[in-house]
């Protein structure tokens, strides 16, 4: 039966691949295909990268599709599909030029109208982007290469968004791909990356399949985060799941896989200790730990008790309980990520030290009479777990009553978007973890939306911030916005949207002996890898 | 006794109705949200709300009730929430490597576990019997997972004897096939070694006590002649039934020894469903086992008959 | 000789032989007595573990964290008082004490897998001897264990966790639910093969009443197995607790458990392994202490226990 499956299977890549032998001359000998295994830090559930934001679809994203602009390593927006482009004088059009020869997966041209449709449905879901669209006027295809972007006023992150460089990248679909409604999920998996997405292939909770794209053409610039050249080196790239992290790192030792993305932090002396496992800090910007507190309900309804909260935790009792090796964190005052145009130490040092006194002094005043607060505790994923005890711990020391609940991640993500009340399945605090590329400036971090009910989970409510917000994203002058930024990042402390717990590393193991070229950037890049070796 | 049967398979249809009933209920009165989840960390309360919608989650519970069952009785299990694919061919992928487990696993513990129980309930009170009770003691002492990292260890990273982790279809070719199966199946086994020599033992000492032993016993029967043909034979219901127990036990517990060995089969299909709040896979997998252990119960009752004819159907 | 003063004076002759003796049979019996010694220091190290040198076992120290045995370090004492305190057994990824964290952890490991045995089993004996005699109700009832067997209870488990939070009452109904179906059906088994038995079927005969038949007749026979069968839920019941603490929906980790403290030392497995080792060491020595108590109690309880092979 398998025999009789792997035959048609035959059949059909056979066919499929007529329109392009046409063009060819010769395949490529099957003898030499290299394939990189890869076990990512979770397993590809939807394929989607518009429809979640979840970051395993979005590094799926990174395999099969492409971006007009990237964001490169110093943080400059770079043309990637993109080959010319233009701003009017009064910054109100935006003319852009794709390259010449960028393909789909299936053999058609990428057209003007492919992207047009792509940044509509995009921006339909991701914040950033409908942020971008409440700003255009209109967009038009002029030829199949080019096409405008109308404002109705200026906008100083056009580019900015358009390069966003994690969840949800705005990636470029075909248009009758791009045209499904943003509620549903697309079920067509055509791109125009560096790699195609073998379907047939794929088995969720197994694996999941890329093979290189032939016709994809790299610019010429070498990488550099997402942007510059995209060249596959790999015929091939599997990324396993494998839902155990000490296996998963017992494979690598053993030489089952060549790269493991994500190790967690206790386990790297193993990966220390063997000679032929390298660790990488791909990812140079790191993490952030967000304590994240609830405006609905008491205690938290309170302004003095959230500063309470501030003053009582601190970065680094975080950072080393769950990262341990200091290599590997960092005590960082900026709410907007150290090393990065926006990082500030005015009103986010509160976090660098705890201040118990202040704390109790805080309580003192706003009158705090016990209430526990209702801590979520989450209890399977590794970078996560062990921030909980130590919230709770020190929230206690600063006079806090704390009713720690433990659950697994999934019901946490679940719990927190309910809006009752602590006692009625609601909530008044927890822990998560974002990438940094994520927050590095106040509108594509989710946690600075002070829009009440719009806002993410807390639902915090302030016009001031809402104000300083739009005035950020309308003004393109660099200074001010700079000024803008840091003033939001003051007003954060002061109203107290969330506490900014510390930010760490992700080291990526790979094969030394056989892995070579892995890209730095937000997630992680397949291309420019190459392999010795089958 | 075919009445018998047909009487059973035909009970099984309430008992599948009353599990679908159940876990539906059970997974939309329990807190924990699938739109949340699929939404993932950075999703908006609005972003998850219109998915909410999509996934009909938001329509009254009588409604998606019928919806479900309607499908149900047409063949259709639904699409899972996550994959866009039909949670039928996502179940036919992980048949193989769960059953392939299971079945390693068993053969593995009646081989050692039956023997073992005899002789230990032969020998009662000797070293043989001490050291049995021992080890079966150690088997129930130690976690799964534990022992799987042990073995793993041991025999993959010290001594490089197997692969760490994996499954190889058995259309790959026996050894292949085998040599990942070895590991997990001696994880998962010891347990079911510890219970069911247990059980023998218990089981055998018991009938040593009846008088017909007695009485062949007397007929200066050999003591290996009374074991196999009389004590063996007659421990046999209680036995049968624990491996029968251990059979439904298996399908379940190949969840640990899935994760640890990365093993893409039905256990961890469950877990990662159920951790994900896919509610169409839940029911799906939960009505297919549900099926399996009443299957197996029917079994069991079946060879109830054989062994000792004095139960009638 | 009728048949029912057959059954009778079997019964009689039984009671007599071994009543008298019985408890002084059980003393000498050395699986009894270990068994017994041991589970009563494990239930005495739970009581008395606030005096045994412990400190608060949850209170965390993430700079003392992941120390191996026999670390040496000041601590003050809520009192204020600073004193010298030895890490016995290391600590865990919290810097938590892993010696008190231990011996704490006794308390809600025994409760869990007395508790978990003392239902399963009186719930599944009742339904057992009830279905496997009346056989109209046997179908029905039987069905229905199906039914309840055929969820995993790493389900159940999540379900009722997240209906009631995590906490000890619901990890041990979640673990004692899906035992019940399977005591029910050892009894029942039993049960089917008593009902054949010729001083049963005489008893019926004889227009005995149904209860003092399951009472005299089916119920000391159902004893021994599931004495076994007991220990084997209760030990197996420790060791659920630990793979629910495994998949992340088990006891929070504030109350120490030798389960949940090995699950979550497992990911160091390789780097600290004392995080598994004492409370495994201690989990094993209660797991044979159980184990040895019910062999040993079903050696001395069972009427028809002969030596003679």
């Amino acid at each position: 039966m398998t025999w009789g499956r792997s035959i048609a299977r035959s059949l059909l890549a056979a066919a499929a691949a007529v329109p392009m032998i046409a063009g060819l001359t010769t395949a490529t000998p099957a003898a030499a295909e290299t394939t990189l295994r890869v076990v990512m830090h979770s397993d590809l559930k939807i394929v989607d990268p518009i429809w979640t934001t979840a970051y395993i679809t979005r590094n799926h994203g990174y395999m099969i599709y492409d971006t007009l602009f990237a964001m490169d390593e110093k943080l400059n927006v770079t043309p990637q599909m993109v080959d010319t482009w233009k701003v009017s004088d009064d910054k109100l059009t935006y003319t852009f030029t794709l390259r010449d020869g960028l393909k789909w997966h299936d053999g058609q041209p990428v057209t003007a109208e492919d992207c047009i449709a792509s940044i509509k449905r995009w921006g339909a879901k991701d914040s950033m982007g409908q942020k971008l669209l409440s700003f255009v006027a209109d967009m038009k295809a002029t030829d199949a290469n080019t096409f405008t972007m109308q404002l109705k006023e200026a906008y100083g992150l056009v580019l900015l968004s358009l390069a966003k460089p994690s969840s949800n990248v705005p990636f470029m679909m075909p248009k009758r791909v791009a045209e499904t409604p943003p509620g549903d999920q697309i079920s067509d998996y055509i791109g125009s990356g560096p790699f195609k997405f073998e379907k047939d292939q794929w088995k969720p909770g197994d694996k999941t399949v890329y093979t290189k794209f032939a016709d994809y053409k790299p610019r010429s610039e070498p990488g550099s985060w997402a942007a510059g050249g995209k060249v596959a080196k790999v015929d091939r790239v599997e990324w396993i799941s494998m839902p155990d992290h000490q296996t998963a790192v017992n494979a690598l030792v053993a030489g089952e896989i060549d790269v493991l993305e994500a190790p967690p932090h206790d386990l790297l002396p193993i990966l220390e200790g063997s000679s032929d496992v390298a660790l990488l800090n791909t990812n140079p910007l790191g993490n952030q730990y967000m304590f994240r507190m609830n405006w609905l309900h008491p205690p938290f309804d309170n302004q003095k008790v959230r500063q309470a909260a501030i003053a009582a935790l601190a970065q680094e009792p975080f950072l080393q309980a769950v990262i341990g090796n200091p290599k590997y964190y960092k005590v960082c005052p900026a709410m907007f990520v150290c090393d990065t145009p926006f990082a500030f130490t005015e009103g986010g040092d509160a976090m660098v030290k705890s201040d118990f006194d202040k704390s109790k002094a805080l309580l003192k005043e706003a009158g705090y009479d016990g209430t526990p607060v209702v801590l979520m505790h989450s209890t399977d994923l590794a970078v996560l777990t062990n921030l909980a005890p130590v919230a709770a711990d020190l929230l206690r020391k600063g006079g806090f009553t704390v009713d720690m609940q433990s659950m697994d991640w999934q019901t946490l993500v679940s719990r927190r978007s309910k809006k009752e009340k602590p006692a009625e399945g609601g909530w008044n605090a927890f822990l998560t973890s974002w990438v940094a590329a994520d927050i590095l400036n106040p509108i594509s971090a989710a946690g600075y939306n002070t829009g009440c009910d719009k806002g993410w989970f807390g639902w915090p409510c302030d016009e001031e911030m809402e104000k300083l917000r739009n005035s950020f994203s309308t003004e393109t002058d660099e200074a001010k916005q700079k000024d803008l930024a840091k003033q939001i990042q003051i007003r954060a402390m002061t109203i107290g949207t969330h506490a900014h717990a510390g930010q760490w590393y992700q080291p990526t193991a790979i094969r030394s002996d056989r892995v070579d070229g892995m890209l730095n950037g937000p997630a992680p890049f397949f291309w420019n890898i190459s392999k010795k070796g089958g | 006794m075919l009445a018998f049967v047909a009487r059973r398979l035909l009970a099984t249809i309430p008992v599948l109705a009353m599990v679908a009933l159940f876990v539906f209920l059970m997974l939309r009165l329990t807190p924990g949200d699938p739109a949340a989840i699929i939404a993932g960390d950075n999703a908006t309360p609005i972003q998850i709300e219109e998915i909410r919608d999509r996934l009909g989650l938001n329509d009254p519970l009588p409604t998606q009730l019928v919806i479900w069952i309607g499908k149900l009785l047409q063949g259709d299990l639904g699409e899972s929430f996550f994959f866009k694919m039909k949670v039928t061919d996502l179940i036919i992928q992980r048949v193989e490597p769960t059953l392939a487990l299971a079945t390693t696993t068993m053969i593995l513990t009646l081989l050692v576990a039956i023997p073992l129980g005899v002789v230990a309930a032969y020998r009662q009170g000797g070293w043989l019997d001490r050291a049995v009770m021992g080890l079966s003691v150690a088997g129930f002492s130690i976690p799964v997972f534990v022992l799987g990292y042990l073995l793993i260890y041991i025999f993959a990273v010290e001594l490089k004897w197997f692969p760490v982790q994996g499954y190889k279809s058995i259309s790959a070719g026996l050894w292949p096939f085998l040599h990942r199966l070895i590991l997990p199946s001696i994880t998962l086994s010891v347990i079911y070694i510890a219970l069911i020599a247990r059980i023998t033992r218990a089981s055998v000492i018991d009938v040593l006590g009846e008088d017909y032993i007695r009485t062949a016993k007397a007929k200066g029967l050999t003591n290996r002649v009374v074991l196999v043909r009389h004590a063996l034979r007659n421990a046999a219901v209680p036995i049968v039934t624990i491996v029968g127990i251990g059979i439904a036990l298996l399908i379940g517990g190949v969840v640990v020894t899935e994760s640890v060995y990365n093993i893409p089969g039905l256990g961890r299909l469950t877990v990662d469903a159920v951790l994900g709040r896919d509610y169409p896979t839940i029911q799906a997998v939960i009505l297919v086992f549900s099926f399996v252990y009443v299957l197996i119960n029917l079994l069991i009752d079946l060879s109830y008959t054989l062994l000792d004819p004095r139960i009638r159907y | 000789m009728t048949a029912p003063d057959l059954v009778d004076s079997a019964a009689q002759a039984a009671a007599s032989a071994q009543r008298p003796s019985l408890f002084r049979q059980m003393l000498r019996n050395h699986s009894v007595t270990f068994g017994t010694v041991v589970l009563l220091a494990m239930v005495i190290l739970g009581l008395v573990a606030p005096y045994l040198g412990t400190i608060d076992p949850a209170s965390i120290d993430p700079v003392w964290r992941n120390k191996v045995p026999g670390t040496e370090r000041t601590i003050t004492l809520p009192s204020g008082e600073d004193v010298a305190f030895i890490h016995r057994m290391g600590t865990d990824s919290l810097g938590r004490d892993l010696y008190s964290r231990v011996i704490y952890g006794a308390r809600i490991s025994l409760i869990v897998g007395l508790f978990v045995a003392l239902i399963s089993v009186a719930i599944g004996l009742t339904i057992g001897l009830v279905s496997g005699y009346i056989r109209w109700l046997d179908g029905i009832v039987m069905r229905v264990m199906d039914g309840l067997m055929a969820i995993p209870n790493i389900l159940l488990a999540i379900g009722l966790v997240s209906l009631w939070g995590a906490g000890v009452v619901t990890v041990i109904i979640a673990i004692a639910v899906p035992e019940i179906p399977r005591v029910v059906r050892l009894v029942r088994s039993i049960v089917l093969s008593i009902r054949e038995e010729p001083y049963v079927e005489a008893a019926i005969s004889v227009g005995t009443p149904l209860i003092p038949i399951l009472y005299r007749h089916v119920l000391p026979n159902t004893v021994a197995p599931l004495l076994v069968q007991g220990t084997y839920v209760c030990a197996s019941a420790i060791l659920v607790e630990a793979i629910l603490s495994f998949l992340g929906v088990g006891i929070p980790p504030e109350t120490p458990t030798w389960g949940n403290i090995m699950a979550e030392g497992r990911v160091l497995f390789q780097v600290f392994p004392h995080n598994i080792m004492f409370p495994g060491v201690f989990l094993a020595l209660t797991i044979l202490a159980v184990n040895l108590l019910g062999d040993g109690l079903r050696d001395t309880l069972d009427p028809r226990m002969a030596k003679r092979f």
